[in-house]
Order: structure tokens, then sequence, then C-alpha cells
């Protein structure tokens, strides 16, 4: 394989860990502060159709994805306020919003189906493009490789380096003691939740207008459960959740290479390989569950209400 | 003066039955804000929904045919989900009881004995069992959290049907479709409600319904995942096998899904394709909430799903509406739901 091959592996591995980093960077900070959304996978499904649809109508691209992290955003507002402002159970709630987010999605998707979109081109940048394979490799992508790229620099910034980030891991940690010092639990975690919604819905608009670029029914297949057991994998933090998302999109280009170099496996089991993986990743890191416990935002998946219950 | 909630020193006992009625109350109220925004009248919407597809005796059969699958799965996730298991794979499990089923079917196809189809019940179950012990193995041996990996199974076991179904179990003679032989008659449940196609695996979901609910009831065991499920330091402090909790939970369901796809492939399809369910094992998982985690509850839940079912199915045809207008309202109803149930409790006051 000459140079040119593994660049070329190397650049479609970026572009598929693309809507993973999004969707478990935004996940990450969502369970920083306490809070366990499962509904990622219907978030990003109703991100995809909505961008999808923008971008057809407007053929504006920003302007789709702003739309797509807006409206996985307002999903996670749905979420928010029935798990927040009335304390019902996470795990629940955020299979609904799943179940729900990828019926809306079918709904709001039927008059798209089959409809061809010009996708999001790579941004060429004078020189630097022009290097020599770093060009190729580092400045050959679209808007959103880069943006994730600065999402990631912002969220460990902001989580480790900052006033408000240590808020949050404090509430994630302890909401009663958080509380107590003066801060608003139920504030932060509403806009943690809405954070995550939207990069979810970034992640989703990725997918549908610039990665595939269509809209099919079931486009997301599970990379939103994926992104949440990259969180866990990553133990919680951002810049294993890069690594662990890079690792997947190599896993995702694997299956199409190991078929060009003449092994003869039938497709669906190439297909298995990122769910599989993820149940390989999951068993690994889970197997030393003091590791977990240390890491793992203590309040995880728990209401508050600041009186007590 | 705002509304605020107020804990009660109690839960209530009339709003945990009070609210799925609101729940679904909320949801018809939606359905109505919805249909007329689509510029359907709310009352055409409502009897082609709701009124059309069981107004005859045909139509009441099709109802019973999928809610036996709903109500079947809830009631194996309900033993889990007690117990704070999260079991949100049977999809995958109810795929991989029927490729079990349909392995056996397939194999004795030339077979025409009494004993084909329990053996096909019986290879269901293990399938089922089997892609349940999986997350169960996993999360008791390793910690893995259960409800990621018996989702990624969902998505492995669809593969796993595709490739059997595009490759060595394909029927020859198909013309090239995916899917397998028709399934000979001895693989096949009677019909049990002559002028329908309610057929017999219906009374799998019956005695599945009373034995949940002795043990729910009677058993020691289901009283400790009860314990569990409420309050998880005092089970631990009690010393209650959490190990063999997790093993009853995801086996319970497992097994549940796997007779499921089993009734599936030998009651209405007789054969294996894709899709083998129309998200009976998503839709279950609702089901079981809706029903309050409760054989009675359940069994009402799993019509009122079925309902839906038959309702989406029908506005597809008379009002043009898309099929996953249903998915929607299942969506819905679980929010409602679960919204509602903080009056359980809290209570509602002004200050």
């Amino acid at each position: 394989m000459g140079l040119d091959a593994i660049v070329l592996i190397l650049v479609a591995t970026v572009a598929a860990s693309v809507p993973l980093i999004l969707a478990a960077l935004g996940e990450l900070v969502v369970e920083k502060s306490g809070v366990l959304n499962l509904g990622v996978e219907g978030m990003m499904a109703v991100g995809a159709i909505v961008a999808f649809a923008v971008a057809v109508e407007t053929q504006q691209l920003s302007l789709a994805a702003l739309a797509g992290a807006l409206a996985g955003a307002l999903m996670s507002l749905i979420f928010a306020f029935i798990t927040l402002t009335l304390m019902a159970n996470q795990v629940a709630t955020g299979l609904a919003l799943t179940l729900f987010g990828t019926g809306l999605s079918a709904f709001l998707g039927l008059k798209y189906t089959s409809v061809a979109l010009d996708g999001a081109k790579a941004m060429t940048i004078p020189i630097l493009s022009d290097i020599p394979v770093l060009g190729k490799l580092l400045f050959s992508y679209n808007g959103f490789v880069y943006f994730a790229v600065l999402v990631f620099l912002a969220i460990s910034w902001f989580l480790y380096r900052s006033r408000a980030g240590l808020v949050l891991r404090a509430i994630g940690e302890s909401p009663s003691s958080a509380h107590a010092l003066g801060a608003s639990v139920i504030k932060v975690r509403y806009l943690a939740v809405l954070f995550g919604g939207a990069m979810a819905g970034l992640a989703g608009a990725y997918l549908s207008t610039a990665y595939t670029p269509l809209w099919a029914e079931g486009m997301i297949a599970g990379r939103g459960w994926i992104a949440l057991a990259l969180v866990v994998f990553a133990t919680w933090r951002p810049a294993r959740v890069l690594i662990g998302a890079l690792l997947f999109g190599g896993v995702t280009i694997a299956q199409f290479h190991v078929q060009g170099i003449g092994i003869e496996i039938p497709a669906q089991f190439l297909s298995m390989l990122p769910y599989l993986a993820t149940i390989l990743v999951l068993v690994v890191i889970s197997r030393d569950a003091g590791l977990i416990r240390l890491n793992a935002p203590a309040s995880l998946g728990q209401p508050f209400h600041k009186q007590g219950h | 003066m705002s509304l605020h909630l107020e804990p009660r020193l109690q839960p209530s006992k009339v709003m945990a039955y009070l609210s799925p009625v609101i729940a679904i109350s909320l949801t018809l109220f939606v359905g109505v804000l919805l249909f007329t925004a689509l510029g359907k009248s709310p009352a055409a919407a409502f009897h082609a929904f709701f009124i059309k597809p069981i107004d005859n005796w045909y139509g009441f059969g099709e109802l019973l045919i999928k809610a036996s699958p709903l109500a079947l799965i809830a009631l194996g996730l309900s033993v889990g989900f007690r117990a704070n298991i999260w079991n949100i794979g049977a999809e995958g499990q109810l795929i991989v009881g029927a490729i079990a089923a349909g392995g056996v079917a397939l194999a004795l196809h030339e077979t025409a004995a009494w004993w084909v189809l329990p053996l096909m019940f019986i290879a269901g179950a293990l399938g089922g069992m089997l892609w349940a012990a999986i997350p169960a193995w996993l999360r008791t041996r390793f910690n893995a959290n259960e409800i990621l990996v018996s989702l990624m199974l969902v998505y492995v076991a669809n593969l796993l049907l595709s490739w059997l179904i595009h490759g060595p179990w394909r029927d020859p003679d198909g013309y090239g479709f995916p899917q397998s032989l028709v399934f000979s008659d001895a693989a096949m449940l009677p019909i049990l409600l002559a002028g329908t196609r309610t057929h017999a695996g219906v009374l799998i979901t019956l005695v599945a319904l009373v034995v949940a609910y002795v043990f729910f009831r009677w058993s020691l065991m289901a009283f400790k995942m009860n314990v569990t499920g409420l309050a998880p330091r005092a089970a631990a402090y009690a010393g209650f096998n959490q190990k063999r909790m997790i093993w009853i939970g995801l086996l319970t369901g497992g097994t549940a899904a796997g007779l499921a796809g089993t009734s599936e492939i030998a009651g209405p399809i007789g054969q294996l394709l894709i899709p083998v369910s129309p998200g009976y094992g998503f839709s279950a998982i609702i089901v079981a909430f809706v029903g309050r985690l409760n054989p009675i509850g359940i069994f009402l839940a799993s019509l009122l799903m079925a309902l839906l079912y038959l309702g989406g199915e029908a506005g597809q045809m008379q009002l043009s509406l898309p099929s996953s207008v249903s998915s929607v309202f299942q969506g819905l109803l679980l929010f409602f739901l679960l919204a509602t149930d903080v009056l359980i409790n809290y209570r509602l006051r002004w200050s």
C-alpha cells in the first residue's frame, strides 16, 4: 500500500469519527453535570433530518448545520424538563427520547427520502492545503471537522481551566454540596443538557449534509449509542473521547478495506464490527470497577430536588 | 405566585393509577392538535385510528396478534425493570429467537410431525435466552453496562438474520428475494379464532400473564427484586444476591422475546425475512412502563399499543399519513407518562 492510500484511509477515518466526536463530547459535558441522557441517537436523527431539509430548501449549508444543532437542543429540552424539573427517571426518559426522535425523524423525513443534495465541500486553505501529504492529511476537510477540533479544545479548557467548568463538575460530583455553596444545580444542568443536545443535533447534521449526504430512515445506525459507550470508554475525559472516536472511525473504515484487499467475508459480518468493538471496549474498560467508580461523576443519573427527598 | 412541587409524605396510590390515564388523555389531545395542523379532521383521524381497525371480527383478531408479542415481551422485561436492570435489547433477542426457531423449521422442512412446533418454541426460547445471556454475563463478570451491550446486540442480530436470508438460508426458488423457504404446515401455529389470523401463540402470552402475576405476587425473588429497585442500599445491606437478579432479570426478558419471535414467524409471517418485527422489542419497553410493570396493567397497555400500531397502518391507507406517526405517538405517550408520574411523589402547590 502506497503513502497516498494510507493518507486516504486516515482522512476517511477522521471523516467517520466526526459525528462520534461531536456527540460524545456533548454527552460528556452532560454527564459531567451528573445527568445521563440516553437520547443521543434520537437527537442525532432529528438533527439529521432538520438539517437536511433546511439544506435542500435553502441551499445554505451553514444555516442547515445551525438548524440541526437547534433541533437537537429542542429535543434535549423535552428531556431536561421531564428529568430536571419533574425529576423523572433519566434512563427511561432518555429511552423515550430516542424512540420519539427516531419516529419523529422518519415522520418529518418522508418527503426528503431519495432527494439529492450537494454536500458540504472540503475547505481549501491557501498554501497549507497544498503541502504534500500533510496538506491532504490535515487541511482537506469540510467545516464540521475543524469545528469538532475547536469544540474539543473549548471543552477541555472549559471543564478543567474555567470557574464555570469547576462548578459544573462539582454539581456532577455532589449536587447538594454545590447547592449549599450557592450554585444553581438545575440551571447548570439545563444548560449542560441543551449543549449536549445541540452537539448531538450537529453530529446528525454532519451525517446528513456532509458525510453521506442524504436522508434515509435509520441512517444514524447506532452512532448515538456508540457515542454513549465512548464516554465510558474515555473514563469521562475529553482527550480520550477524541482518541476513542478516531479508533471507532478506523473500525468503520476498516470494514470497507478488508474486502478491498481480497478477504472473503460476508458484508454483514464486517458491518457488525463497530457494534462488536463497542461491546469489547466496554468490557475492557469496565472490568476494573474501581476505575469506573473513581472517574464517573458521583451523582450520575440521580434526580435532584432542593428540599431533598 | 408560581407553581412548584412539594414532596408528599407518602407516595400517592391514586396517582399511580391515574397517571397513565392522564398521559393517554394528553397524548390524544396532542394527536388532535397534530391532525388539525396537518389539515385532517380530528374526528375522522380518531375514527380511522381507534374505531375502524377494530370495528369488525377480523380487525379484533389483528389487535390480538399485535398485542400478544408486546405483552409477552413487556412481561419479561418488567421482571428486570423492577430491579433497575435495563434490558433494552429485546428486539435483538426476538430476532435471535426467530432465527433459532426458523432454523429448526427449515431443518425439519420435510418432517410433518407434531413435535416440530414445540421444538421450534424450545429453540426460540433458548435463542432469546442466549442473546440476553451475553449482556448478563458481561455485566456480572466484567461490570459492562447492560443497556449499551444489549442494544449493540440488536444491530448484530439484525445483521446475522440479514446474512442468513441473503446467504445460506435463502429460498432458492424465491426469485432472489432475501427470504427463507415458506415453512411447512407442521411448523405453523394453528388458527385460534376462525375468520381471523389469531394464532395459538396468544395462549403463550395468556399463560405468561398468569405466571407473572403469581411470580410478582408470591415469590420471594420478586420481592427481593422490588426492594433492589426501590432501595438498592437496603437490598445490599440485606445481602441479596445482585448477580442472580441480573441473570434472572435479563434471561426472563430474553426468553419472552425469543418466544415472541417464534410466534411471529410460526404465526402471521410463516418464514424468515426482514423485518421479523416492526419494533415490538422497543415498543414493549413503553408497554411495560405504561402498564406500571404490573401484569394486568401490561395486558391493558399492550392492547392500547397494538391499537396504535393498527391505527398507524389504517391512517397510512385512509388519511395518507406516514406509518411512523404511530411511533411518534408511542414516544409522546411515554413522555407524558414519565412527566405525570412526578405527581406520585410530589404535589403541585401555588406559593
